[in-house]
């Protein structure tokens, strides 16, 4: 079946069944392997886009449930402000290590931080524990929140 | 496609070049004319586990290259990989700080699969691991740069005409201080190679250091966080199809029958591939693949261990313990001091098998054709990879390319060439390339696990409560007999008995023997901090219980022990200092204390943990002083610090891999739990700098979390958990 979706500003049309999730059509139809396949259930926050700008597992998202909305991946995240902003403090702060994940993780921070300008400790949480990291870079994660957060202006 | 420089080496220095015999006790360096001009060196840096073999080669094999090219650019061609730990940062800073270079300047590429070139050839290993990159690298790595150094500095004096003496290297050009000239190294390389090697060079002194010991950021961090880092599982050859796997629930098992019907009718399926112990689903991508997989129908056979449990194996285990194994370690004369002992002190500590659940699930990329094949894997070995396709297809090595790609997670996982093997299996009968993609659920249900191990101790304690004897057997899976045969010795290895052999406590008499037994089908590997992940979690156990019948505090029990370790004694004390030790706490909190000397690093933790009224565990606070003498990158210690403390507390609270039917019961984040942002602690971390030979750092931090955690649940609750992981359920109500 075809579909039309919007990724990053551009319509794709593609010819895959309604119930296949995003992420696949993200990464093996167009062929935008930025977005990771960690579970598969939803479980680890690896295929995290942003679906109307919404944080949202593209692995249990099928595609006929996107229909009219923008589908926005860490491709074109750096284009959002508070994306940028996120990348920055990511690099400022040295959080990568494998780097697998750190695409979703840089997605649910963006999201966290488009919505609420200031997160505290209990909202980082709140907003990213969805995000499992195998080697562990929780600690920087949390201070590139902030970081981001406080690059954006004062707490208002 | 990285081009092996090695040919060229060969060929343009015959005759010219000669080892540099006064630099090393073994030969180690050479260098020539690079192919297209410019300056090559070749050196050979040791890889994961290879020391003792290397020793045996009087071949020189260089299976890392430097080269210095006609425009300036420097190219660095090393076996190590990338898997988050941070070596393609660090390793440059070497060459960089000796070359006289900014760190900028130094280009990395990985050297392409190829044992015979990139690995001792009396190994077979060509592998990143067991925290050896930075150590192997730190005396070759240097030298090199200083020798390259010192033949640029020797071509631009002959071109001046003046005495080498009066020129030096600085950011990349030879001065010539008295006149003010200068010539970039890219137009002096090509001279550079005609230039004798010198037989000696002098290192630079630590406070002579200009990149060494300061915070470098890391070269691979804009690509992962933009997106653009390609992963194995990224690859994308022209034409490729997907495939993902179902393996036999059972191990050994069998296929007995397929009804592919239903799988072959999903829209996107391409072909069915029916292995003897698997079934694959061919398809134009994976959401197609998945929905092929889960519309078939398979029929196992579950063959000799349809029935095997966890319980059994760990009898086994228990019952090995037993009965005497050879002797890893002994000092003294332990049945006389144990006979003469006040106190005697006995316990026997259980640690399970843990998957390794890389964020990156297994795969694998193959185009398998008539006379070559070609793969696209992230992996640690790599050689291992090419050395299974070569195996699986019947070519030769060199009719075998292998494309490596950064890797989402390696923790011993991807040391394993399981995933290249199932995956060329698979291609063999697919037109074209095709991309394996496990499922999560494969990837921890065909996982290569750390051991189960059973440890038994006794310890006899003098009229002070000092230890005056110290006996431990354990059982359990050797993987160096298996992945290195060469290095199980005498029933022996190196792998499984550190942590365990030579503990930083003066305990003058001293006994370990460790069995070898291999639980029957149940694959295992190397997991990060490899045999520290186990051995450290039960010494520092045991000697907390010698501190508790002692009736004496943890860190003052420990340091009265030390007075022959200083290093490890500074650790202790600057983390009980920074963590305020014996401070008040809060109800239900407690302080637990380790400390270890594993991978040439010292290093205390303390763990601060809550346990609540229905046992429900948090890790608040964790402090951790290390000493992995000179540090080449502050800032990739701390990262590695932090997160492989994050690595272990999973480990200590969830980690758990259990057999019932034969079958692996977890399947994934749901039944195998990582910690997550709102369990992580603070963590702080001290380093104490120094000008001994750098430590091992990937893997230090996650075995000492471990028994510091139990230790402060044993603080706050008086109960001793001996078996991991914590069994919350065991502690409700305990405070």
């Amino acid at each position: 079946m075809a579909f039309s979706i919007e990724v990053n500003g551009r319509v794709h049309r593609v010819d895959v069944d309604g119930d296949t999730p995003l992420l696949w059509v993200l990464r093996d139809v167009l062929g935008m392997t930025g977005t990771k396949f960690g579970c598969g259930m939803g479980l680890c926050g690896a295929c995290t886009v942003h679906i109307d700008r919404v944080a949202t597992r593209s692995c249990v998202t099928p595609i006929e449930s996107v229909r009219k909305a923008r589908v926005t991946t860490i491709e074109a995240i750096g284009a959002t402000a508070a994306g940028a902003r996120i990348q920055k403090a990511w690099l400022n702060r040295e959080v990568v290590q494998c780097g697998y994940c750190q695409s979703g993780q840089i997605m649910s921070a963006s999201a966290l931080l488009a919505s609420n300008a200031h997160p505290n400790d209990a909202e980082i949480n709140a907003a990213m524990s969805g995000n499992i990291c195998r080697c562990g870079t929780y600690v920087r994660i949390r201070e590139a929140i902030k970081l981001a957060a406080q690059s954006g202006g004062p707490k208002g | 496609m990285v081009q092996d420089p090695r040919s060229s080496l060969m060929k343009a220095t015959k005759g010219q070049s000669r080892a540099a015999s006064g630099l090393s006790r073994r030969r180690f360096l050479q260098a020539g004319a690079a192919a297209g001009g410019g300056l090559l060196l070749g050196l050979h840096l040791p890889l994961a586990h290879d020391a003792a073999a290397a020793a045996k080669s009087d071949d020189f094999v260089p299976n890392a290259f430097i080269r210095i090219e006609a425009d300036g650019r420097i190219v660095l061609i090393m076996p190590y990989v990338e898997m988050g730990q941070g070596t393609y940062t660090s390793i440059p800073m070497l060459i960089a700080e000796e070359l006289e270079v900014d760190l900028q300047q130094v280009r990395l590429q990985h050297a392409p699969a190829n044992e015979k070139h990139y690995a001792n050839p009396l190994l077979g290993v060509q592998a990143t691991g067991n925290s050896n990159a930075i150590r192997g690298a730190w005396q070759p790595l240097r030298q090199a740069g200083a020798v390259a150094r010192t033949m640029l500095v020797s071509a631009a004096a002959k071109r001046w005409d003046v005495d080498p003496a009066s020129c030096r290297a600085q950011s990349g050009e030879v001065l010539h201080a008295p006149t003010g000239r200068k010539i970039a190294y890219g137009d002096l390389a090509a001279e550079a190679a005609r230039m004798p090697m010198p037989e000696s060079v002098a290192l630079k002194r630590p406070e002579d250091f200009k990149l060494i010991g300061k915070s470098a950021r890391r070269l691979d961090a804009p690509a992962k966080v933009n997106g653009t880092a390609v992963y194995g599982i990224d690859a994308r050859p022209t034409g490729g199809k997907v495939a993902t796997l179902a393996q036999s629930p059972v191990f050994g098992g069998r296929v007995k029958s397929v009804d592919d019907a239903a799988a072959k009718a999903v829209n996107g399926v391409r072909q069915i591939v029916r292995l003897d112990d698997a079934v694959a689903v061919v398809a134009d991508h994976m959401g197609a693949a998945r929905k092929g997989l889960a519309a078939l129908k398979i029929e196992w056979d579950d063959g000799p261990l349809a029935n095997l449990t966890t319980e059994q194996i760990a009898g086994e285990l228990e019952k090995a313990t037993l009965s005497p194994g050879p002797v890893a370690q002994h000092i003294g004369d332990v049945d006389k001091a144990m006979a003469g002992a006040n106190t005697k002190v006995e316990a026997t500590y259980h640690v399970p098998f843990l998957a390794h659940a890389a964020l990156e699930p297994m795969n694998c990329t193959v185009h398998v054709r008539k006379d070559s094949c070609e793969v696209w894997v992230g992996n640690q070995a790599l050689a291992r990879s090419q050395g299974a396709a070569a195996a699986v297809t019947g070519l030769p090595l060199d009719k075998v390319v292998v494309h490596n790609h950064v890797i989402g997670g390696g923790f011993g996982r991807r040391l394993e060439s399981d995933g290249t093997t199932r995956a060329v299996q698979i291609a063999q009968h697919v037109d074209g390339p095709v991309k394996v993609v496990w499922t999560r659920e494969e990837d921890i249900q065909h996982d290569m696990y750390r051991p189960y191990f059973v440890d038994r101790l006794s310890a006899g304690l003098d009229g002070n409560g000092k230890p005056v004897a110290w006996n431990h057997r354990f059982a359990g899976s050797s993987i160096i007999a298996r992945y290195l045969p060469p290095a199980f010795k005498n029933g022996l290895d190196p792998d499984t008995t550190e942590g365990a052999i030579e503990l930083p406590y003066a305990i003058p008499n001293f006994h370990v023997e460790y069995v070898r037994v291999e639980p029957p089908g149940i694959p295992t590997a190397f997991w990060r901090s490899v045999g520290p992940s186990h051995n450290v979690f039960v010494t520092e156990s045991f000697v907390d219980e010698l501190a508790a019948v002692a009736k004496q505090d943890p860190v003052a029990y420990r340091r009265s022990l030390l007075d022959r370790s200083p290093r490890a004694k500074a650790v202790l004390e600057l983390a009980a200092e920074r963590a305020g030790w014996g401070q008040p706490l809060p109800q239900g909190v407690g302080r637990g204390v380790a400390l270890q000397f594993v991978f040439a690093t010292y290093m205390t933790q303390i763990a601060e943990v809550e346990v609540a009224k229905d046992g429900a565990l948090r890790v608040r606070r964790v402090v951790c002083a290390v000493d992995c003498g000179t540090v080449v990158n502050p800032d990739t210690v701390r990262a590695q610090i932090q997160g492989a403390i994050i690595f272990g507390i999973t480990a200590a609270l969830h980690g758990e891999i259990t057999l019932k039917d034969g079958r692996v019961q977890q399947s994934n984040f749901h039944d195998y739990q990582m910690l997550r942002m709102d369990e992580a602690p603070a963590i702080e971390v001290y380093i104490i700098q120094n000008a001994e030979p750098p430590g091992g750092m990937g893997e230090a931090g996650t075995s000492a979390i471990v028994p510091a955690i139990t230790n402060a649940i044993f603080a706050v609750t008086g109960k001793r958990l001996r078996t991991l992981p914590v069994d919350a359920a065991a502690l409700k109500q305990a405070t």
